[in-house]
C-alpha cells in the first residue's frame, strides 16, 4: 500500500493503483475522456494531466502513471490548470460547437468538462475539420466531425466484444474512426459504444432527436430480454419509454447491456393488447372486462384450471396465478413453455452456480449446447475475460463464433460420457472449472448427463436459462414434474396463459384459453379470451436471474389503454371464480409471496443449498441444436419492435436479402 | 580533423564493394568470436567506458541502455534487439550510407550488441523508401548467414542469434521506438505509453532495446580498438566520432565522419567547402535535423558540434543533420514547411499533437505572407508551449521546437512581414 500525497493530503492507495485512482480516492476530480475503468489505458486524450514529484518537470498523464510510495501529486497547481486548458482548447478547435442540435447535449463529457476546465473563449480562427459520416449499422448514428479520437469505441470492440469491428484510419488530424469498410457493427453489444462515446460522435440511432436527458423520468428496472437480469435504467417521458440504458452492477452486467435489452423498447408501443377481446364464432371481438370474467366463470373450471407462465413475467404475477389456482384447488402450473421436463426438485441443479463474476476465475469451461453469444451475450463477455486469463473453453454443439479461442467437440451430446483425454486433463489441472448447460442442452434432455460430466470433471455445474422468468418460477414451484405434458394430460377446462407465447397451443384445443399478456403475439393468436396486461416497464416486480440473483424492478410508466397490472387481473378473476387468494394490494401480495418463499424478499443471491449428485446412469444422445434462431426476435416485445426487426433483417439476414435482391 | 586511421566507416562513400569479402578486408567480422568471448558484462562495461551516446538523436548513453536489459529471463520470455533504420528525419541520411556501403558493420554490431544484452534476435526496421538499401542489407544478411557469421552458433561463438530485416511503410512516427515496436508487431504505428519501458516489455511483450543504426555499427570497432580510444575524441561527455550530414547552402554537401565537438566553422570549411557566398552570407543553421530549433549565424559559427555545445545555444545535436541556410532563404517558409511535415506525420493518437500540429502549420502559413498580427505571434508561441511536453512521444516537442526557434530568433522578420502587408492593404482598399 503506497502512501502518496494528493494536494498535500496524505493517502494510502491500493497496490497497483494509478495516480488517477489515487486522486479519486483523495476526492479530487480528474477530468478525462479516453480513460475508462473497464477498458485498457490509452492515455491519448491528455486531459488527466497532473503534476507529479518526483518526475520530469512536465505534467504527467495520471491515468497511465502508477502511484508509488512518496509521490507528491498536485491537481490544483497553475501548471495543471494551464495544461487542462490547453488540452481542452485543442479538443475544441476542431469540434463543431453544434450542441443545440446534438443528441449528446446535457450528458456530454466534453460539454461538462469544457465548462469546468476550459478557457471560455476561442483563439482558433482557421477552418474547422469536417469528417464524412460513417455507416455503423441500424443502431449507431454517427456524426464523426464531433469525434475527439479517444478510441474508447475501438477498445470496447477489441477488448470487451472481442471483434475487430471498429478501428482508426489515417493519421494525424485526418485520423478517422470507422467500422471496417463501413460495414455495420454486428456484435450483440455494439450499442454500448454509444454510452462509451464521451461526445456526440456515436449516438443512438433509434433515439435520435427524441428527447433531452433532463426531460426524462429515470426508473430503475431489470431487463427481461434474457436470463441475465441486466440492471437497466428506463428513461421515459409521459407514457412512453424512450430508451433503456445500463446501470452499473459489477456482479451482473458490469456496465453493459445487450442491444436487444437496449432497443426492444420501441416494441412496447406496437402490437399492444390494450383492450379485452373475446373469440366469438372464431373471430376475436372487443369486449368489456366484465364480459370476459363472466365468460371465464361460465366455463366453471373448478379444479380444472391451469396456468402457464411466459418468459417475461415477474414473480408477483406467477405467485398471484399460483395463489388463484391453489384457491381453486388446482396444481396445474408450469413455466417451461416448450415442454422441457428436467428435474427441478433441487434448484442448485438448475442454477448458474459459478455466478457470473465467478465464471471469470474458471480455468476450464465446458459449454454444452449453448450459443452463449445469443443466449446471454454478457456471459460471453465474462467467458472472454476468463480465456484472457488463460482458461480453456470446450463446446459441445454446432460451431459458432465465440470471439475467443474455443475447441468444438462435435454436435453429438454423447461425447459427454466419453470426453477426450486432453479435455479431462485441462479440467484436472484447473482449480476452478465449470460446465455450462445451455438452452440446446436442456432441449436435448442432456441435463442429467451434463451434471454427471460436471461431477466426473470436478467442475461446478451451471445452468444457463434463456427466460427472465425461469428461476423465479422455479423458486415459486411454478413447475410440474412432467412439464407441460402433465398439464395436457390433466385436460384442464381453462388455461391461463401468462404471456406464454412459445407454447404449442394445439395441445389445448378443448380448453378455454385465456391470454393475460401485453403483446398480440403467438399466445394471443391462439387465445379465446384476451385480457390486456402490463409489460416489464409498466409494473413493479421481482425477477430472479439465471445465477439465482433476486432483483427488484420499479414501474416506469402506465400500461396503455385498458391494460392492467397482471396481478390485479388475477385478483379480479379470483372474485369472478368465487375463490379467495388472500391479498388485496400489491404489498399484501408481495408479503404473502415472501412468506411463501423468503428468498424472494431479499435482493441478492438466493441460497439453494448443496448441489445434488447426478442421477444415476444419466446419459444423453443425439445431436444438439440451438433453439434461438434469431437473436433479435426472441420475445414478443422484440418481435414487435421495428428496430429489432431491422437489426434482424440487416445484421442476420443481410446476406440473404442481398442475394434475393440480385 | 579526424585522421584517416581513426575512421570507423572506411567505406562510407562506396569506393569499395559492400560485400562480405571486401568488408572482411576492411576488418569487419575479424575474429568476432573473441569479441563475444569477452562476455556480456565486459562488453557492456567497455561500451560504458567508450562514452558512446545514442546516435538516433536523444543521446542516451548506449552502454547504460543495454544494462537495463534483464540478466536472465525469469519467465522464459526472450529478449530482442530492435535496430532503428527508419531514418526519416529531414536532413538525416547517415544510416543510409552505412547500410548501402557498409552493411556488415551493422550486422556484426547487431550480433555483438545482441549478445551483450542477451537478445535472441535483432530486427532491423528499415525505412520503406530505402528500397535499394533494403536490398543490399538483405543480401548482406544472407551473406552473413551463409558464412555462418550469424544464425546458429554465430561466428563459432556458440551463441545463436538471428537477424531479420523488416521494411517500414513510410511513416515518420515509426522511427519512435515504441511506435516501431507496434509497427513490427503489425499494428498501426502509434507510440506506446511509458512505463512500461521497452526494456521491461517491448516487442511482443518481451524485453527489448531499440538502438540507432549508427550506435550499433560502431560497436565492433569500439570493442576492437578499446573504449578509451573512442572516448579520446570529443569533449567530456560527448565522446567519439560521429557522422555529420551537411546539407543546404554549402559548397559541397556531404556526409562525413568527424570527431565530436568539432567547431561548426571547421566542420564546414574542411568538409563542405564553406558556406555558399561566404560566412557573411550565413543566415541560420538547423544543427541536428528538422526537429531541433534553428541557431542564428553568429551563435553557431564557433559552437562545438556536440550534445552539450549545441544545447548551450538553445538547440541540440539530434542526428547531426546540419542544415545550413544562407541569406537567400525564406526562413519563415522553411520553418512552415517543417511544420507541414510534422502535421503530416503526426500519428493522431494524442490530442495536443493531433490538433496542435495542424493549427501551428496554418498559423505559420499565414505568418509567411504576413497575414497575421503581433498578438497572434504570442498566441502561436503559447500554442507551441501547449503542445510541448504534453504528448505521449516526442513528436509534439519536435513540432514545437522549430517554431519556438524561429520566434526566438526571427520575430522581427515576422513582424516586418505583417507590417508590410498592412501597409499594402489600405492602398488596395482605396
Amino acid at each position: 500500500m503506497p502512501t502518496v500525497k494528493v494536494d498535500g493530503q496524505e493517502i494510502a492507495v491500493p497496490d497497483g493503483a494509478t495516480v488517477l485512482q489515487a486522486c479519486e480516492l483523495a476526492g479530487k476530480e480528474i477530468p478525462r475522456f479516453c480513460y475508462h475503468e473497464r477498458l485498457s489505458i490509452a492515455g491519448n486524450c491528455r486531459m488527466c494531466l497532473v503534476e507529479v514529484k518526483p518526475g520530469p518537470p512536465k505534467p504527467q498523464a495520471s491515468c497511465a502513471l502508477p502511484a508509488t510510495e512518496g509521490q507528491e501529486i498536485r491537481t490544483d497547481s497553475e501548471m495543471v490548470k494551464t495544461a487542462r486548458e490547453g488540452v481542452m482548447e485543442f479538443l475544441l478547435i476542431n469540434h463543431p460547437l453544434d450542441c443545440p442540435i446534438c443528441d449528446q447535449g446535457g450528458e456530454c463529457d466534453l460539454q461538462d468538462q469544457s465548462l469546468m476546465y476550459g478557457r471560455g473563449a476561442t483563439r482558433y480562427h482557421e477552418n474547422k475539420r469536417a469528417v464524412t459520416e460513417k455507416f455503423m449499422g441500424p443502431l449507431i448514428k454517427t456524426v464523426m466531425t464531433r469525434c475527439i479520437h479517444c478510441t474508447r469505441c475501438v477498445r470496447f470492440s477489441e477488448e470487451i466484444a472481442g471483434v475487430d469491428e471498429i478501428g482508426a484510419l489515417y493519421r494525424g488530424e485526418d485520423m478517422q474512426i470507422t467500422t471496417y469498410l463501413e460495414q455495420a457493427a454486428k456484435h450483440e453489444l455494439s450499442a454500448n459504444v454509444i454510452d462509451l462515446c464521451p461526445v456526440g460522435a456515436l449516438t443512438s440511432g433509434p433515439y435520435a432527436y427524441e428527447s433531452r436527458p433532463w426531460e426524462l423520468k429515470k426508473t430503475m428496472g431489470i431487463d427481461v430480454s434474457d436470463a441475465v437480469g441486466s440492471n437497466i435504467r428506463i428513461d421515459s417521458r409521459g407514457r412512453e419509454v424512450l430508451r433503456v440504458l445500463p446501470r452499473i452492477n459489477d456482479d451482473v452486467n458490469e456496465e453493459w447491456i445487450s442491444d436487444k435489452a437496449r432497443y426492444q423498447v420501441d416494441g412496447l408501443t406496437r402490437r399492444r393488447l390494450d383492450k379485452v377481446w373475446i373469440r366469438k364464432r372464431g373471430k376475436l371481438e372487443q369486449a368489456s372486462w366484465d364480459e370476459a370474467f363472466k365468460a371465464i366463470a361460465k366455463a366453471k373450471p373448478g379444479k380444472g384450471i391451469a396456468a402457464i407462465a411466459g418468459d417475461l413475467v415477474d414473480c408477483e404475477t406467477m405467485f398471484a396465478a399460483k395463489a388463484l389456482l391453489k384457491a381453486a384447488g388446482s396444481k396445474l402450473f408450469e413455466s417451461r413453455q416448450t415442454g422441457m421436463d428436467y428435474d427441478v426438485s433441487n434448484l442448485a441443479a438448475v442454477n448458474f452456480n459459478s455466478t457470473f463474476a465467478g465464471i471469470e476465475e474458471a480455468q476450464a469451461i465446458l459449454i454444452v449446447g449453448s450459443q452463449i453469444r445469443w443466449e446471454a451475450p454478457l456471459i460471453n463477455v465474462r467467458l472472454r475475460k476468463a480465456v484472457k486469463r488463460g482458461a480453456k473453453v470446450f463446446v459441445v454443439g454446432p460451431e459458432w463464433d465465440t470471439t475467443y479461442p474455443a475447441e468444438f467437440l462435435g454436435e453429438d451430446v454423447r461425447v459427454l460420457g466419453n470426453l477426450p483425454a486432453h479435455v479431462s486433463d485441462a479440467f484436472n489441472d484447473a482449480e476452478n472449472s465449470a460446465v455450462i448447460l445451455g438452452a440446446g442442452g436442456f432441449a436435448a434432455g442432456a441435463h442429467g448427463a451434463a451434471m454427471a460430466a460436471a461431477s466426473t470433471l470436478g467442475a461446478t455445474f451451471n445452468a444457463l436459462h434463456t427466460a427472465a422468468a425461469r428461476m423465479g418460477a422455479l423458486m415459486l414451484g411454478f413447475a410440474s414434474k412432467g412439464g407441460i405434458a402433465d398439464i395436457v394430460a390433466a385436460k384442464p377446462k381453462v388455461v391461463l396463459a401468462l404471456g406464454a407465447d412459445e407454447v404449442d397451443w394445439s395441445q389445448f384445443a378443448d380448453s378455454l384459453k385465456v391470454f393475460i399478456g401485453h403483446h398480440g403475439d403467438k399466445g394471443a393468436h391462439a387465445a379465446d379470451i384476451i385480457l390486456p396486461a402490463s409489460a416489464y416497464t409498466e409494473k413493479a416486480g421481482t425477477y430472479v436471474n439465471t445465477e439465482g440473483r433476486v432483483q427488484f424492478a420499479d414501474k416506469a410508466i402506465f400500461a396503455p389503454g385498458d391494460a392492467r397490472e397482471d396481478w390485479t387481473i388475477l385478483r379480479a378473476l379470483a372474485d369472478a371464480l368465487g375463490v379467495n387468494v388472500g391479498f388485496d394490494s400489491f404489498d399484501q401480495l408481495r408479503a404473502a409471496m415472501v412468506k411463501d418463499v423468503p428468498a424472494l424478499g431479499e435482493e441478492g443471491l438466493a441460497d439453494y443449498g448443496a448441489m445434488p449428485s447426478a442421477p444415476a446412469g444419466a446419459s444423453a444422445s443425439g445431436s444438439l441444436g440451438y433453439p434461438i434462431k434469431d437473436f433479435y426476435l426472441t420475445n414478443s416485445i422484440a418481435r414487435a419492435s421495428v428496430v429489432m426487426q431491422r437489426c434482424s433483417d440487416e445484421l442476420i439476414h443481410g446476406d440473404t436479402m442481398k442475394e434475393a435482391a440480385e | 580533423m579526424l585522421a584517416d586511421k581513426d575512421r570507423i566507416f572506411t567505406n562510407l562513400y562506396g569506393f569499395q564493394d559492400w560485400g562480405l569479402k571486401a568488408a572482411q578486408q576492411r576488418g569487419d567480422w575479424d575474429n568476432t568470436k573473441d569479441l563475444i568471448a569477452r562476455g556480456n558484462d565486459s562488453i557492456i562495461d567497455e561500451m560504458k567506458a567508450s562514452g558512446l551516446r545514442g546516435r538516433g538523436g536523444a543521446g542516451f548513453p548506449t552502454g547504460m541502455k543495454w544494462s537495463f536489459m534483464p540478466k536472465e529471463s525469469k519467465d522464459g520470455r526472450p529478449s530482442f534487439l530492435v535496430i532503428n533504420a527508419d531514418e526519416s528525419e529531414p536532413g538525416s541520411c547517415k544510416d543510409r550510407e552505412i547500410i548501402r556501403h557498409d552493411p556488415h558493420k551493422l550486422i556484426e554490431g547487431a550480433l555483438i550488441a545482441g549478445f551483450a544484452m542477451r537478445a535472441r534476435a535483432a530486427y532491423i526496421y528499415i525505412r520503406g523508401e530505402y528500397i535499394r538499401e533494403a536490398e543490399v542489407l538483405q543480401a548482406a544478411i544472407e551473406e552473413a548467414y551463409d558464412a555462418g557469421l550469424i544464425g546458429k552458433n554465430a561466428s563459432g561463438s556458440g551463441y545463436d542469434f538471428d537477424v531479420f530485416m523488416h521494411r517500414g511503410a513510410g511513416a515518420y512516427i515509426c522511427g519512435e521506438e515504441t511506435a516501431m515496436i507496434e509497427s513490427l508487431e503489425g499494428k498501426k504505428g502509434q507510440p506506446r505509453l511509458k512505463p512500461p519501458f521497452p526494456a521491461g516489455a517491448g516487442l511482443y511483450g518481451c524485453p527489448t532495446t531499440v538502438n540507432n543504426v549508427e550506435s550499433i555499427a560502431v560497436v565492433p570497432t569500439i570493442l576492437r580498438r578499446g573504449g578509451a580510444w573512442f572516448a579520446s575524441f570529443g569533449r567530456e561527455g560527448n565522446a567519439g566520432t560521429k557522422l555529420f550530414q551537411i546539407s543546404g547552402h554549402v559548397e559541397k554537401p556531404c556526409v562525413v565522419e568527424e570527431a565530436m565537438s568539432i567547431p561548426f566553422r571547421e566542420l564546414i570549411e574542411k568538409h563542405a567547402g564553406g558556406i555558399r557566398g561566404g560566412w557573411d552570407n550565413l543566415l541560420a543553421v538547423i544543427p541536428g535535423g528538422s526537429s531541433v530549433p534553428l541557431v542564428p549565424a553568429e551563435q553557431i559559427m564557433d559552437a562545438p558540434m556536440d550534445f552539450d555545445g549545441l544545447k548551450e545555444v538553445g538547440s541540440g545535436l539530434g542526428t547531426a543533420a546540419v542544415i545550413v541556410m544562407d541569406k537567400s532563404t525564406d526562413i519563415v517558409r522553411a520553418i512552415s514547411r517543417i511544420s507541414y511535415f510534422y502535421k503530416h506525420e503526426s500519428c493522431g493518437q494524442c490530442t495536443p499533437c493531433r490538433e496542435g500540429t495542424g493549427w501551428m502549420w496554418r498559423v505559420m502559413e499565414r505568418l509567411r505572407v504576413g497575414e497575421s498580427s503581433s498578438r497572434e505571434i504570442d498566441m502561436l508561441y503559447e500554442v507551441t508551449k501547449q503542445v510541448e511536453g504534453h504528448t505521449i512521444c516526442a513528436l509534439g516537442d519536435a513540432a514545437a521546437w522549430p517554431i519556438q526557434g524561429l520566434l526566438k530568433h526571427f520575430r522581427p522578420e515576422l513582424e516586418r512581414r505583417i507590417e508590410e502587408r498592412e501597409n499594402a492593404m489600405p492602398e488596395a482598399a482605396e
